[in-house]
């Protein structure tokens, strides 16, 4: 799959829509498992589409490919349901793949529409792809917790470990330690052994068998369980629960973790701990919905089970705004099969309204409703069985960064909560975590819950870093001429 | 530059290198990315890191090459001179950026390396 030389399409009509010159019927932003599932079904209905991803190759975090470089013979050995992703690659049919294009802002148009502002490649040409319809799809990032030693060289989310193995072949570490929670951290270890790194221990500070009821009551999932369960085994791997890494050490980069026993909060007993050589660490609690683009068009969000926010959508996944449509981890972490499922159902749904034909009148079967409702309730199930122990802010020191752009250790914090800042937004204010590169998406969830808060939908009028003569040219207008 | 060996891109250069990785990984004896997938990378290239040559496989992005060869870190904070590199992997959190032929900020986890790339640390 490569990007298209012309991603713009020509004036050639097939009849469906009202589509403007040069303008797509839907642009779909993220090429994962639901972007993919959407495009295909959008684009096989005679739709003309787009997908744009930041990414080399498309497959998203979930199905992140190999390069062709490295001529793997199994490349579905890292991943779990490789067959599925095989399948959504080939039914993409003549839908434009834009990879390398970081979407920094998306507009509504003077007459209807969208204009999706890229970035495009190392170079960073400044690119404007117009829509009638967009689908988000942007997927979520490893929502991460501070901890004393957090900033070391060697500590890394567990995403990050998974995207060095599945797209550049690269095991994060030696000796590695898992750690965090959710059922996550299981395929992150699983592969690691695999591929031959020694994995010291995963460490999930939830229960151990927090899940085993949804799963039970799932036979899948349970298979799936088990199956992790097997081969964390065999490579001899220890997987305990109710421990949680609460101090990363090392001169200049980590070389050992402190576990800790924890209570079902999250706070360490009392000589319950340990000390575990390692040259890396993969961390993670669960995951955080990448929701800039929504906030920008003004889409409403509500929140999940957990209380963070997520893009709020029908049935039909189409947003609060007429026009935009959001499926996958946009609309609350559920995973690859339910994010899937929503790609098609948001699909199903820019055909019809594109065509004005209701959604009840096209195969949106019962059953895809009711897969739905199940997927969606397992995925409430995960987020009520993993849920962010308070006690986490028991493992800060007043020297312990915050954020880690801005460098703000937790006293800081602490003194403007001291000074009366009571709320997120005034401990950003007073504080300044929050206010560098990554613009609070790592530091954010900590930062609102150190203040008592759930954290807030993001309000980034930018969702990428830009260059002041791009962001110019946008007030100039002229790409919707262009397009 | 610092960092522990990773598990180098060590299938561009000859299978012999493969099986020196997995067995410095420590884990099962011939375990290796490379044998897992099955991969037979077409021949690499170098770029240049503070003038040291490390080796890629086409389409491996900089920081994961850079890993992959030991430095594990390539930039220090503005503040408290704190060593940075790859944290999440994904081109969310900008604590892996990283000067390529001069271009400052790139993000080197979302970063194609590119032959005769040359990476300057600070």
């Amino acid at each position: 799959m490569t990007a298209h030389d012309t991603p713009t399409p020509d004036a050639g009509g097939d009849g469906v829509g009202e589509r403007a010159v040069g303008r797509y019927d839907l642009v779909i932003v993220g090429a994962g498992p639901a972007g993919l599932a959407a495009a295909g079904v959008a684009a096989r209905a005679g739709l003309r589409v787009a997908v744009l991803d930041a990414g080399a190759r498309i497959g998203g975090q979930y199905f992140r490919q190999l390069p062709e470089g490295f001529r793997a013979a199994r490349p579905g050995a890292l991943h779990h349901g490789f067959s599925r992703f095989v399948r959504l690659r080939d039914a993409l049919g003549d839908a434009d793949i834009l990879l390398g294009h970081r979407v920094w802002a998306v507009e509504r148009g003077p007459g209807g529409g969208f204009a999706v502002h890229c970035l495009e490649g190392r170079e960073e040409r400044a690119r404007t792809v117009a829509a009638a319809r967009l689908l988000i799809a942007t997927g979520a990032h490893d929502r991460v917790l501070p901890f004393p030693g957090w900033d070391l060289p060697g500590v890394m989310t567990a995403g990050a470990a998974q995207a060095l193995l599945k797209g550049n072949l690269v095991m994060a570490g030696r000796r590695v330690v898992v750690a965090g929670t959710g059922p996550f951290l299981l395929p992150v270890a699983t592969s690691l052994a695999a591929a031959g790194a020694t994995v010291a221990g995963v460490f999930e500070a939830g229960g151990r068998f927090a899940l085993a009821p949804q799963a039970l009551a799932r036979p899948g999932k349970a298979a799936e369980a088990l199956a992790y369960g097997y081969r964390l085994a065999r490579h001899r791997v220890p997987y305990k629960g109710g421990r949680a890494v609460v101090a990363a050490h090392g001169d200049g980069e980590l070389t050992h973790v402190t576990v800790a026993k924890v209570d079902a909060d999250w706070r360490p007993y009392r000589g319950g701990q340990e000390t575990i050589e390692c040259d890396t660490l993969a961390v993670g609690y669960g995951f955080v919905p990448q929701l800039d683009l929504p906030a920008q068009l003004g889409c409403e969000t509500s929140r999940d089970a957990a209380g963070g926010p997520v893009a709020r959508v029908d049935r039909h996944m189409r947003t609060s705004v007429a026009g935009v449509y959001a499926a996958g981890e946009t609309t609350g972490v559920g995973g690859a099969d339910l994010a899937e499922l929503e790609g098609v159902i948001a699909g199903r749904a820019v055909v019809a309204d594109a065509l004005g034909t209701p959604v009840a009148g096209d195969p949106a079967d019962p059953r895809t409703e009711a897969r739905r409702r199940r997927l969606a309730g397992f995925a409430r199930a995960l987020l009520r069985a993993y849920p962010v122990g308070d006690g986490w802010t028991s493992w800060l020191h007043d020297d312990t960064l915050i954020c880690r752009c801005e460098e703000v250790p937790y006293g800081r914090v602490k003194e403007a909560r001291d000074l009366g800042a009571a709320d997120a937004r005034s401990i950003k204010l007073l504080a300044r975590p929050g206010m560098g590169w990554c613009q609070g998406r790592i530091c954010g969830e900590a930062v609102a819950r150190l203040a008592g808060e759930d954290p807030a939908p993001p309000r980034r009028p930018i969702a990428q870093p830009v260059s002041l003569g791009d962001l110019a040219a946008m007030d100039g207008r002229d790409e919707w001429k262009e397009t | 530059m610092s960092g522990v060996g990773g598990s180098g891109p060590d299938g561009r250069v000859s299978g012999a290198s493969t099986v020196r990785n997995g067995d410095e990984g420590g884990g099962m004896s011939g375990a290796s990315p490379y044998r897992l997938v099955g991969a037979r990378p077409e021949p690499g290239f170098e770029v240049r890191v503070d003038g040291r040559p490390v080796p890629v496989v086409p389409g491996q992005t900089v920081g994961a090459a850079l890993h992959a060869a030991g430095i594990r870190t390539w930039r220090t904070t503005r503040f408290g001179d704190r060593r940075r590199g790859l944290f999440c992997g994904i081109g969310v959190c900008f604590d892996c950026l990283v000067t390529v032929n001069g271009v400052e900020n790139l993000r080197a986890c979302l970063t194609e390396a590119r032959p005769g790339d040359e990476v300057t640390t600070s």
